[in-house]
């Protein structure tokens, strides 16, 4: 055992474990502190917060978990990356190699499908928590409004992954969608007061066409990979800021 | 050691000084309202993460994800559904046209989610939760987001070939008639309607309630009480609509609502 354990303690005073981990385990409230304030990930949280915050029942945990399924889908999102090709001859093929040959391919789109349903319903659930604990008033206002912002980007998340499959669920179901947008007044074709016509309008603009097509299946992978994940990323970094900055979570005053 | 971590933390808010001064006289009176995130919370936050990923792994497994025919633009699906977060939306495509239920509504509810903080005025109830000392924003908040999963439900459950109403044990083969004897007010009869509805609306509340309306201001009365009746103007157009066969409730040349 004397042996185990000298090893294991020789490991840890080694230069290089040092080095890496800077503060033992010893339970010191300084330690505790230090544990937090020294490691980059862990120090998004203050060194101590207030009890209640550490409660299910106050936070119900979904802003935390939606930030957990975030980053799921970012994963998820990159492995399945290596598979997929956005363009039409391809897409849907490519759907077909995953789900049959690629090895845990088809438990990765699951993961990826599924995680990205669940992160909808915890978004609405932690802003359905943030108002119901008045989570919102002064000085929490901006931040309400960067969660809004989240929401948003959560739902055109969702929707452009959806057309990628490149099926009839996929397509009609975004059909829907975007022919909703050309009843955009002013500048949807079919709008009231349409200024433009269908060549020049919003609808064109989304989907690089009249219909959906090629343009429009690569014009959705785009915002799906590139443009709304760094929009969240952002929008989250801003979002787990202002808690701190704004006093941390919010508590009875 | 001490508390001297706690005071460095919000140094810009006064605010936060403040409220971190009376939580050192708390810690000071012997009362531990605080938890150290090391390890309490890391750990918590951690097993959440476990319990999370082996639900995702259990659940990818137990359930593919869709895949149908490749997409066919010739071949429609009936019916096609949004994918179900957006159903809400399409649900309110029976009742309004496309450029209220797709545009103006999504819009609407977005800037009113983004306003609230700042027409908000009540102080109170900050931090937990206390459905007394805010009885008006969270009964409208949660009948609004109610409404939401309302439509949401029977747009995905209940609606089936042309997005006529199916309950869950009838066959989508049996073929249903869609509604013909829709008719609508003539427009000045209409424009009546509407401007009761939103003038009684904005002015009742005032008369019944002068403090609130104090409270408020000019300026955030006007946005509180337009969003709010706006938001019941939905579900009053779905009544109107069911029990009436009111299509539309205003028909001008240019648009109908
Ligand atoms: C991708 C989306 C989002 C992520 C990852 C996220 C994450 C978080 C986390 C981890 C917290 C800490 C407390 C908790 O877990 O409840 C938090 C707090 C907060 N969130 Fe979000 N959030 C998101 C969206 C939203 C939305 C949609 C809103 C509101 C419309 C919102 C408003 C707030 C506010 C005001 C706080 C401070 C709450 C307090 O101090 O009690 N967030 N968020």
């Amino acid at each position: 055992m004397s042996r185990k354990k000298s090893l294991w303690k020789r490991v840890r005073r080694s230069q290089v474990w040092r080095s890496v981990f800077r503060h033992d385990y010893t339970d010191t409230r300084r330690n505790r502190i230090l544990q937090i304030r020294s490691n980059i990930f862990l120090h998004i949280h203050p060194a101590r917060i207030p009890s209640h915050a550490g409660r299910i029942r106050f936070t119900w945990c979904m802003g935390g978990i939606t930030f957990f399924l975030f980053i799921v889908e970012v994963i998820t999102g990159i492995l399945l990356m290596f598979y997929y090709r956005p363009v039409i001859e391809y897409a849907y093929q490519d759907m077909k190699y995953l789900r049959f040959d690629v090895p845990f391919g088809i438990i990765l789109r699951n993961i990826h499908r599924w995680a990205a349903h669940l992160m909808i319903a915890t978004v609405m659930l932690h802003m359905l928590r943030v108002f119901l604990t008045g989570s919102y008033k002064p000085p929490r206002e901006f931040n309400w409004v960067v969660g809004v912002n989240l929401l948003v980007v959560t739902f055109l998340l969702s929707f452009t992954g959806y057309l990628l499959p490149w099926d009839q669920l996929a397509y009609w179901a975004i059909t829907v969608g975007a022919n909703m947008i050309r009843a955009t007044p002013f500048i949807g074709h079919e709008g009231p007061f349409a200024l433009v016509d269908r060549y020049h309008d919003i609808r064109f603009m989304l989907l690089g066409g009249t219909e959906i097509g090629a343009n429009a299946l690569l014009r959705f992978y785009v915002l799906h990979v590139i443009v709304l994940p760094l929009a969240a990323a952002v929008l989250v970094g801003v979002h787990f800021w202002r808690i701190r900055k704004d006093g941390g979570i919010s508590r009875p005053l | 050691m001490g508390e001297y971590q706690d005071r460095y933390e919000f140094p810009d808010l006064k605010f936060n000084v403040q409220r971190g001064k009376k939580r050192d006289n708390r810690m000071e009176k012997g009362e531990k309202k605080d938890m150290f995130v090391w390890p309490d919370l890391v750990v918590m936050e951690f097993l959440t993460a476990v319990a999370l990923t082996i639900i995702l792994i259990v659940w990818a497994l137990l359930v593919n994800a869709p895949l149908l025919e490749v997409a066919n633009p010739g071949i429609s699906e009936n019916p096609s559904k949004a994918p179900w977060y957006f159903v809400g939306l399409q649900e309110l495509l029976v009742y309004f046209d496309p450029w209220i239920a797709g545009v103006m509504i999504p819009s609407i509810i977005i800037i009113c989610l983004m306003m609230i903080p700042y027409v908000d005025v009540n102080p109170r109830g900050s931090g937990r939760y206390a459905f007394s000392l805010r009885k008006f924003a969270l009964i409208n908040f949660n009948i609004g987001f109610l409404m939401w999963l309302l439509l949401i439900l029977t747009g995905y459950f209940l609606r089936g070939p042309d997005w006529q109403l199916y309950w869950p044990w009838e066959s989508w083969t049996v073929v249903k008639k869609v509604e013909d004897n829709l008719w609508s007010p003539d427009p000045a009869t209409g424009l009546t309607g509407l401007a009761l509805y939103f003038g009684l609306g904005m002015i009742i509340p005032r008369l019944v309630s002068r403090d609130f309306y104090r409270k408020c201001g000019p300026a955030r009365y006007t946005i509180v009480m337009l969003s709010i009746l706006l938001m019941y103007f939905v579900p009053i157009k779905i009544f109107l609509r069911l029990a009436f066969n009111i299509r539309y409730v205003l028909v001008t040349p240019w648009f109908n609502i």
